[in-house]
């Protein structure tokens, strides 16, 4: 069990370093390129249509071929997301984040791999990003243990 | 290189790291629930993980830095307070919605899950609208 944390460990370092290598690549660490992305009325940057399709395709593909094997290689199950509502929490969340993605051309994964270039604008963006999620979470909590509904699978 | 070429390779390697994490541990690569696993209430019990995943994403620049002198992060383009008040809407919305553009945008989308589906239209649509009002409107 605990060599399956360590091994878990190692594959969470590799898998970061190559999800941060695909960032920088294909410039999703510059929220120009993004913000110049969602500008469709301006001067468009397709950029991340090439980023989505190339990663879409590879993980259709790979994660049937990972599921196939029943179980992963280093842990007892896979842990997928249980939720399946189309509800109120998912559409509003979404909003939100839309509205937060499009003010500043930063969604979670290029934020905090951007930390790594030092600039206190980025610091900013990631310390109250964390204290948005830290806020929610405690309303989820007390919200959950009123109405002893289960959160929501995390993704 | 090409910028979409470049970019389409940077999917392909998000991908191949989205693939790996399920295969080796049955994980979703998905940014928004790494972190927020991190944090309380309730921080998840296996943190170690996703500590590393974080050390890894952080890793990528600095080698690209060490290796070819630009390591592709680009400055913020918008003032401190609204990378402040964008931060926290992002923190927020990811954590109420179950996911971000790597959860539900390329994990939930390569699943086929109407949820992520469903989430990945909804939040493109609403920076689209912010974007151009923003951009073309204020």
């Amino acid at each position: 069990m605990s060599s399956d944390r360590l091994r878990q460990s190692v594959a969470g370092l590799i898998t970061g370093f190559l999800f941060g290598l695909g960032l920088c690549l294909a410039g999703m660490t510059r929220p120009a390129v993004i913000l110049g992305f969602l500008d469709v009325a301006g001067n468009w940057n397709p950029a991340l249509v090439f980023v989505m399709a190339g990663g879409v395709t590879v993980t259709f593909f790979g994660y049937r071929l990972a599921f196939r094997r029943g179980k992963p290689l280093w842990a007892e199950s896979f842990s997928l997301p249980t939720a399946r509502a189309i509800d109120r929490p998912l559409l509003l969340g979404a909003v939100i984040f839309g509205i937060g993605w499009g003010l500043a051309g930063y969604c979670p994964g290029p934020a905090v791999t951007s930390l790594a270039g030092g600039r206190a604008g980025v610091g900013v963006f990631v310390i109250a990003m964390i204290g948005g999620m830290v806020v929610m979470r405690w309303l989820r909590k007390s919200r959950s243990a009123n109405v002893a509904l289960k959160p929501a699978g995390q993704e | 290189m090409n910028p979409f070429i470049l970019a389409a390779i940077g999917g392909v390697l998000i991908g191949l790291s989205a693939v790996l994490l399920m295969a080796l541990s049955g994980r979703i690569a998905g940014i928004s629930g790494i972190v927020a696993g991190l944090l309380p209430p309730q921080s998840a019990p296996d943190r170690s993980w996703r500590l590393a995943f974080i050390a890894g994403l952080l890793l990528a620049p600095a080698l690209l830095r060490v290796m070819t002198g630009d390591d592709g992060i680009g400055p913020p383009v918008v003032a401190t307070p609204v990378l402040a008040v964008a931060g926290f809407l992002v923190g927020l919305g990811t954590v109420l919605g179950g996911g971000c553009t790597s959860g539900h945008g390329i994990c939930g989308i390569a699943r086929l899950s109407p949820r992520s589906l469903v989430a990945v239209a909804v939040f493109l649509a609403a920076a689209l609208i912010t974007v151009f009002i923003a951009r073309h409107v204020v």
